[in-house]
């Protein structure tokens, strides 16, 4: 009697959690799985009118290492990472470091710092776009009044990634301090008051307990960022226009991936920049892996 | 000691100024954002700039309403935003409770394959979502602008280590009382699972009102476009009418906003949560 309850428990579970899973695991197969073959599919073929295919062997492939703009495009997007990538981290940590020094109001601070977490970078890219303006924009007008000659913000090839970089990292900082600053309330107090005693001073703890202690989080924002930035789109596609002088030196590769994907109607050779860009965040995620235990600090 | 106390004030005034111009440098987008909005045209291009509008003029914010469909792009948003949140909700948390909690041959492999999602860059996956939705003659439909959205296996990963940390006696209690596994689920987890359920919402919520690039490409008619992509739009159109973009944009964030406003404690803890799961 006893063990058929049991079995019987036993049989419900396995009844009902092929069943509670099969919604979930359904459209994940159909808009996630599928697509994800589909992609090697179509990169190895020319998808022309009507999405038909014909075969095109490694041909995709080819045109992108021998295409000039597929190169440019993906050094301007280790450029983006190379800058965006370091401010935000410093700067999250900085603002985290000084909320936690007890100050007052840090509610108040923590709440306006993550405003621009929250808005959509749609609309901050357009309200940038206008402060960057280089006829009418605030920010000459200002810099004019230290001295400084007009900026060619967005349309000079040479300073139109710098100002997207400076726009990317004012979009992310809030974002990443919410969760430093998480990290920086778990560690214990007891830390802080024996270093005290010892006659540590504020830098000191900082540097030596919480930089340590933190290095999980800080791990954890450094990936993050780093395959967000890979990624970056919004504020290239609402800043720079598609006839403006800066497009190719400010275009990332999934903007390149968009514009070969829908304007240029070149599915095969987008599939192929897609490729590659997965590649490319496989090899961090492995690189990061590894790297990992070399520096994070997990015991605490 | 009088020394000691005033190296201390000295620091917190230092501490001050740094996080005050970082204030300044977070809001005075936003105002100038307002203030451009309540200007004239030929205000807002005026050399030296007009910091105040002499008159604020609130006419830029009907006129987004004549030149673009715009109150249907916000119920276009609305919609879409309140079917993802609700369905990732039910759908993550139902399977989250099956893998955390039932016993079942497979569950391991089939969570395991379903979190590689989360190692692939979202973009790559667009084109053949792309042509699944034009397959399913849903381009410039409202369902397109949700429908690979509803399912998500971040939201399952977050919602599973949720259920394992909740104890399992409950459910043998209600499985004595004769409970099946969905209305344990149902009846007694869901509600346990709270917490985490609005951490979820709110990063889906926050995701589904402010994404660009599906939107943008699915839906092309003005009609069925989300104010991400309506607003892409307009600046495309009317680049030169500052004020009225920006009236555009302040109607486009005010939503998220009031709502942070209001819900302040659970967006910051909702986010800062995802960074200790991880």
């Amino acid at each position: 009697m006893k063990r058929k309850r049991i079995s019987r428990r036993q049989r419900s579970h396995i009844l009902y959690g092929y069943l509670m899973i099969a919604p979930l695991t359904a459209g994940l197969g159909i808009f996630y799985f599928y697509p994800f073959f589909k992609v090697f599919y179509d990169s190895f073929h020319v998808v022309g009118a009507f999405n038909k295919r014909s075969w095109a062997g490694l041909s995709n492939y080819a045109a992108m290492f021998r295409d000039p703009v597929m190169w440019s495009t993906l050094w301007n997007t280790v450029r983006y990472v190379i800058v965006i990538v370091p401010a935000t981290l410093a700067l999250s940590i900085l603002v985290a470091a000084l909320l936690n020094t007890g100050i007052k109001g840090r509610s108040v601070f923590r709440v306006i710092y993550f405003i621009p977490a929250i808005t959509m970078s749609t609309a901050i890219s357009m309200i940038w776009r206008w402060i960057f303006n280089s006829d009418f924009g605030i920010l000459n007008y200002v810099l004019s009044k230290f001295g400084i000659p007009t900026v060619q913000w967005l349309s000079d090839p040479r300073t139109a990634w710098i100002t997207i970089s400076i726009v990317a990292v004012w979009m992310n900082v809030g974002y990443e301090m919410i969760i430093l600053l998480a990290g920086m309330q778990g560690i214990s107090r007891t830390y802080y008051e024996s270093a005290s005693l010892d006659g540590a001073g504020k830098l000191q703890q900082f540097r030596l307990i919480t930089l340590p202690l933190l290095t999980p989080t800080i791990f954890f924002v450094l990936i993050t960022t780093l395959i967000s930035t890979f990624q970056i789109f919004d504020v290239i596609y609402m800043m720079i226009n598609s006839k403006s002088l800066a497009k190719e030196a400010s275009q990332s590769i999934v903007l390149y991936f968009y514009r070969n994907a829908f304007e240029y109607s070149k599915k095969g050779y987008a599939s192929a920049i897609a490729i590659f860009l997965f590649l490319i965040i496989m090899i961090i995620t492995a690189f990061q892996m590894k790297m990992q235990n070399k520096w994070v600090n997990y015991d605490q | 000691m009088n020394n000691k106390v005033k190296k201390k004030n000295t620091g917190h005034i230092i501490v001050y100024i740094v996080l005050l111009s970082g204030v300044l440098i977070t809001l005075l987008p936003f105002l100038w954002m307002l203030l451009t909005s309540l200007k004239t045209q030929s205000e807002s291009i005026r050399v030296p700039p007009v910091i105040f509008p002499a008159k604020p003029v609130f006419s830029n914010y009907l006129d987004v309403f004549r030149d673009v469909p715009f109150g249907r792009m916000y119920i276009n948003t609305v919609i879409s935003s309140i079917v993802t949140v609700a369905a990732q909700l039910l759908l993550c948390s139902m399977a989250a409770y099956a893998f955390a909690k039932l016993k079942f041959p497979g569950r391991e492999v089939i969570f395991v394959t379903l979190l590689a999602v989360l190692m692939v860059p979202s973009s790559f996956f667009i084109l053949p979502q792309y042509l699944i939705v034009q397959k399913l003659k849903l381009l410039n439909t409202i369902p397109a602008l949700f429908l690979p959205n509803l399912f998500s296996a971040f939201g399952t990963f977050l919602l599973r280590q949720f259920f394992m940390s909740l104890p399992s006696d409950l459910e043998d209690a209600a499985a004595l009382d004769g409970c099946n596994p969905f209305t344990t689920y149902w009846r007694i987890m869901l509600p346990l699972a709270k917490p985490g359920l609005v951490s979820l919402g709110i990063l889906t919520l926050r995701f589904a009102w402010n994404d660009l690039m599906w939107p943008l490409i699915v839906n092309t008619s003005q009609e069925k476009m989300t104010l991400t992509a309506g607003l892409a739009y307009m600046q495309g159109q009317y680049h030169t009418n500052y004020p009225e973009m920006m009236a555009g944009a302040m109607m486009a964030i005010l939503p998220l906003l009031i709502l942070f406003a209001v819900f302040q404690k659970q967006f910051i803890e909702g986010i800062a949560l995802t960074g200790i799961k991880g």
